[in-house]
């Protein structure tokens, strides 16, 4: 069995894996973070998303060989360091009820995080009309970029306006 | 003063560890605990000739395996039918793993226990099994023309007929001065919540226990189930549910298989067993829901008021019918809507077919109702060439006439009698939110740009908070904590928020101080379940009747400790005190400890009771009548249902050529009565319209002629994400109260998904000019309508052109 290396949530850890192992399932199986969730175990709903080497990743599609030395951030360390250690992107979910079982949410966020770094970047989307232009994160280009994430429950009316918040609100949101 | 919980909105106090990554779900549960894989059938029906586990044996880390053949006793013999109904002449139910034969495709047959996923689902694949395929039935018109059977003992596929009538409708049809018939049709969607089924299991050998983590909609019919099949005593039997990663109807069903075998699994292994469901299962071994045909006589004046309604529904409830006929009842019952119509006639016909079961799924056959209720009050619009909120004002129970006895049986089997309601006044509010009467210049507009819009709307009534009953415990502890106890379950309600709201205002303590625990048969034994829109109306219910309890014994209390009267007492803040003088006041921990006669002092607060200190030496210190703790512990149970109605307005817009169909607005308003937490509720809808628009516009099980479900992935079933859902929803409420229980609730959350499909060919009709009989629809399928309509018309060049849509009420031939 192959030896890997993971900073998940500012900790080291290494373990010899199984080689079908997915990222998904070493974060909850073996590492006991349980943080991202398995909805599909596709790539197609998005609760198993972390921060990848500061991307936003579908852990369940990435096997744990082929990331061997990476840093991962999930819902669970995305806190750190932030008054009262939530993160401005998960505050502005708890302001806007833009949840409510829950199961998606961690990577609700993560992805919302990773998004916003994307925007902040120039990164251009699937709707973006002038590629060349500063990109106008209007309200479809938010959808757009958060159109990897499944909520079942429904509360993308509050998803799209928490995201929206910490957009309008500039900085680290 | 305390400020009033009640109607405001308050943050979910849930919501702080869900988003920190530290939610509990099944599948957080109990890691390295052993886990299952299970075979499941590729065949929709199918004899089992063989199946040869040896193979499975050799394989590193398979700790056991189960075929039917190894089950004894109960777990032997078919799972409940948990809803048993004289109609349902012909029950069916499975069996935990196979037996003999299958008869559908992801069917359990055999159950692999290893030490982990990987290497479980390594051992099935190495089950060798032989089949006899038989021939599938598939599809509402295969199990009615029965020329194959789903289950050889059971003619012509029909588990059950049932009719249902008041006055003679065929009569009043006949001699009504209009007439129309409708053929409908409404296909299967299913709850699909992010988390799949899942269960654990660990049984304590030494106290001989069996605790059971499940996620569900019914911890305590679970506990029932597990004891039952495991011949075990109730009081042997835990069952907790953790987080839940939503529901939707699905996991009200009860035992599933896999609820049952873990259990079994856990006391033959002496170790922790879990099963966790992975998307293609639950897509192929949970349920669906929504499938029926329908067919509509209806006869009517010129004002459009239903003189006579006669309906047939073809209910596909798919292999087997555990949960009864609660959906296709519903749908009988729930098309009534708010409408009266003077005579009314409903028969409906269960059928097998080799599917995945039907059973409730959010709105539990109520979109169906509505969908055929409201189809027929836009054909009589457009008939008559009327207005169509004229013609569902035109037939509208007035606000007078409640209690409003429809002379129906409901699902609960007791008489269909709305409470309250006040539907002319929520139709005028829909109209002020959406435009409705200015809706034509909007329309004349968006032709000038060659742009194609329509408006629609549907009306619906939901019979909400079902009982039996649900209970609640209540303690105060010696710190002033108020801990409460519901037995029925969560799935993202708020139910701790919610509950503890109702709490604070009901005993006058601090929102903070109230900490609420669901689902656990520990802290509760008798509940029932979280469905039906039920929770708010039935927990909601008793948790202010206990919270009553409590208060009038820390009054009783309070009033001898400060020798003062009980009418002259009040609860601030936590604190009992006399009315107007808040500086002689004793805090409710106080009165806790007093309520409690001590011969140990272990704190400092404790020593306020013990024998030296407290009572009346020629009095027992507990007095007869009388027990220790401030406790309450009381049960809600209703006569019957209590009726919430709501009524959602959708303007859409076509595209003329690839015919997609964009939300431009959607309008919602709302009577669930007294509101508990708006925001709590607004979030219900806001869910329930977006699966709703899944289901009207993307949401389907494709199932091949042979019963292979060819969607049974995310990538293959639409269902919405952040892009499909309009991102805003104009939300009005209505408050009138049911006078059914102690606050005046009515049920929200199913309410947000029941009108969708209705809703959604309305308007979709209303841009097309061309009548929609089945729902969802695609863009494919409207492009092909357009197509029909244009060759039907003669000419296929106008077929997408802006100007041919709408030009004249549609006569849909219909009348005879």
């Amino acid at each position: 069995m192959p030896t890997v290396s993971f900073r998940v949530d500012g900790v080291d850890h290494t373990l010899d894996v199984d080689v079908r192992t997915t990222v998904l399932d070493l974060l909850r199986e073996r590492l006991g973070n349980t943080a991202p969730k398995k909805g599909c175990d596709h790539g197609q709903c998005g609760s198993c998303t972390v921060l990848l080497d500061g991307r936003r990743h579908l852990t369940c599609l990435a096997l744990a060989v082929s990331y061997d030395g990476a840093e991962v951030v999930t819902a669970a360390g995305l806190g750190e360091g932030h008054a009262d250690g939530l993160h401005p992107v998960a505050d502005a979910f708890l302001r806007n009820d833009a949840f409510q079982c829950g199961y998606c949410t961690p990577g609700q966020v993560c992805s919302a995080v990773g998004m916003l770094d994307e925007l902040r970047e120039g990164h251009p989307s699937h709707v973006t009309e002038d590629l060349d232009a500063e990109v106008d994160p209007d309200d479809d280009e938010l959808r757009e970029r958060m159109s990897g994430n499944l909520c079942r429950c429904g509360a993308y009316v509050g998803i799209l306006a928490a995201v929206r918040e910490c957009v309008a609100s500039g900085g680290e949101a | 003063m305390t400020t009033r919980m009640l109607g405001e909105k308050v943050q979910r106090v849930e919501d702080d560890r869900l988003l920190r990554g530290q939610g509990r779900y099944v599948d957080d549960l109990a890691q390295g605990a052993l886990e299952v894989a299970v075979l499941r059938s590729p065949h929709a029906h199918a004899r089992i000739v063989e199946i040869d586990v040896d193979p499975v044996l050799d394989v590193d880390g398979v700790v056991a395996v189960w075929t039917y053949d190894d089950l004894t006793g109960p777990m032997a013999e078919p799972l409940p039918l948990l809803i048993p109904h004289p109609a349902l002449t012909h029950g069916r139910t499975q069996h935990a793993l196979a037996k003999d034969e299958v008869n559908h495709v992801g069917e359990a047959i055999a159950f692999v226990v290893a030490e982990d996923r990987y290497v479980a689902e390594d051992a099935v694949s190495r089950i060798r099994v032989t089949y006899e395929p038989l021939p599938a039935v598939v599809g509402v018109e295969a199990a009615r023309s029965a020329e194959h059977l789903v289950h050889e003992d059971v003619p012509g596929n029909v588990a059950a007929r049932l009719e249902q009538a008041t006055g003679d409708a065929d009569a009043a049809i006949a001699a009504a001065p209009h007439r129309l018939s409708l053929d409908l049709e409404v296909e299967r969607s299913a709850s699909t919540p992010l988390e799949g089924r899942g269960t654990v299991a660990r049984w304590d050998p030494d106290a001989g226990r069996l605790t059971v983590w499940s996620s569900t909609q019914t911890s305590t019919g679970v506990r029932a189930a597990v004891a039952t099949k495991l011949g075990l005593d109730l009081g042997q039997v835990d069952v907790i549910t953790p987080d839940v990663g939503g529901g939707f109807g699905v996991k009200i069903v009860h035992p599933w298989p896999e609820e049952v075998l873990v259990p079994m699994a856990a006391m033959a292994l002496g170790r922790p067993v879990k099963f966790t469901e992975d998307r293609r299962e639950h897509f192929v071994s949970s349920a669906h829901e929504r499938g029926q045909l329908q067919h509509v006589d209806v006869g009517f004046d010129d004002e459009g008021r239903l003189l006579g309604m006669s309906v047939q529904l073809w209910h596909d409830h798919g292999a087997y019918i555990p949960y009864g006929l609660i959906v296709p009842i519903i749908t009988s019952t729930q098309a009534l809507g708010p409408y009266k119509p003077e005579a009314y006639k409903v028969v409906f016909e269960s059928l097998y077919t080799n599917t995945v079961i039907v059973t409730p799924y959010r709105g539990a056959g109520r979109p169906q109702g509505v969908f055929l209720m409201e189809r027929t009050m836009d054909a009589i619009a457009a008939y008559l060439g009327r207005d169509r909120a004229e013609v569902r004002a035109a037939n509208f129970i007035q606000p007078d006439e409640f209690p409003y006895d429809q002379r129906m049986t409901f699902q609960d089997g007791r008489p269909l009698v709305y409470d309250s309601g006040d539907y002319p006044q929520l139709l005028d509010k829909l109209k002020a939110l959406v435009g409705w009467d200015d809706f034509e210049s909007v329309r004349q507009e968006a032709r000038r740009e060659g742009r194609r819009v329509g408006i629609g709307l549907a009306c619906y009534v939901e019979g909400t908070g079902v009982g039996p009953y649900e209970g609640a415990h209540i303690n105060v502890e010696t710190t002033g904590k108020v801990k409460v106890a519901i037995g029925l379950t969560s799935q993202g309600q708020g139910h701790r928020t919610a509950f503890a709201q109702i709490v604070a205002d009901e005993l006058g303590v601090p929102f903070e101080d109230v900490e609420v625990t669901s689902g656990d048969t520990r802290r509760m034994g008798y509940a029932v379940g979280t469905f039906a829109s039920r929770a708010a109306v039935m927990s909601g219910s008793a948790v202010a009747l206990a919270a009553r309890q409590v208060k009038a014994k820390a009054l009783r209390i309070a009033a001898d400790a400060l020798e003062a009267a009980e009418e002259d007492l009040e609860i601030v803040d936590g604190h009992v005190q006399v009315r107007g003088a808040p500086a002689s006041r004793l805090a409710l921990g106080t009165v806790a400890v007093l309520s409690n006669p001590l011969r140990y002092a272990f704190d400092e607060a404790s020593k306020l009771a013990t024998q030296f200190t407290v009572g009346n030496p020629d009095k027992p210190p507990v007095e007869e009548d009388d027990e220790p703790g401030l406790e309450g512990r009381d049960f809600y149970s209703p006569e019957r249902s209590t009726f919430a109605a709501g009524m959602h307005a959708v303007v859409v817009e076509t595209d003329p050529d690839t015919a997609e169909v964009k939300i431009l607005r959607y309008a919602v308003v709302h009577d669930c009565g007294t509101l508990v937490n708006p925001m709590i509720v607004e979030g219900q809808i806001h869910g329930g319209v977006a699966q709703g628009v899944g289901g009207a516009l993307y949401e389907r099980m494709a199932y091949d002629e042979s019963g292979q479900l060819l969607n049974a992935s995310f990538m293959d079933f639409l269902m919405p994400y952040v892009t499909e859902v309009p991102e805003r929803i104009e939300v009005d409420h209505l408050e009138t109260p049911s006078p059914l229980n102690p606050l005046g609730i009515k049920g929200a959350g199913e309410a947000g998904v029941i009108p969708s499909a209705a809703l959604f060919a309305s308007a979709i009709e209303d841009a097309e000019g061309i009548p929609i009989r089945r729902m969802p629809i695609s863009p494919s399928e409207l492009y092909d309508l357009r197509r029909k309509a244009a060759e039907n018309a003669g000419s296929v060049e106008n077929a997408g052109s802006v100007e041919s849509a709408r030009s004249e009420p549609v006569e849909t031939k219909e009348s005879r």
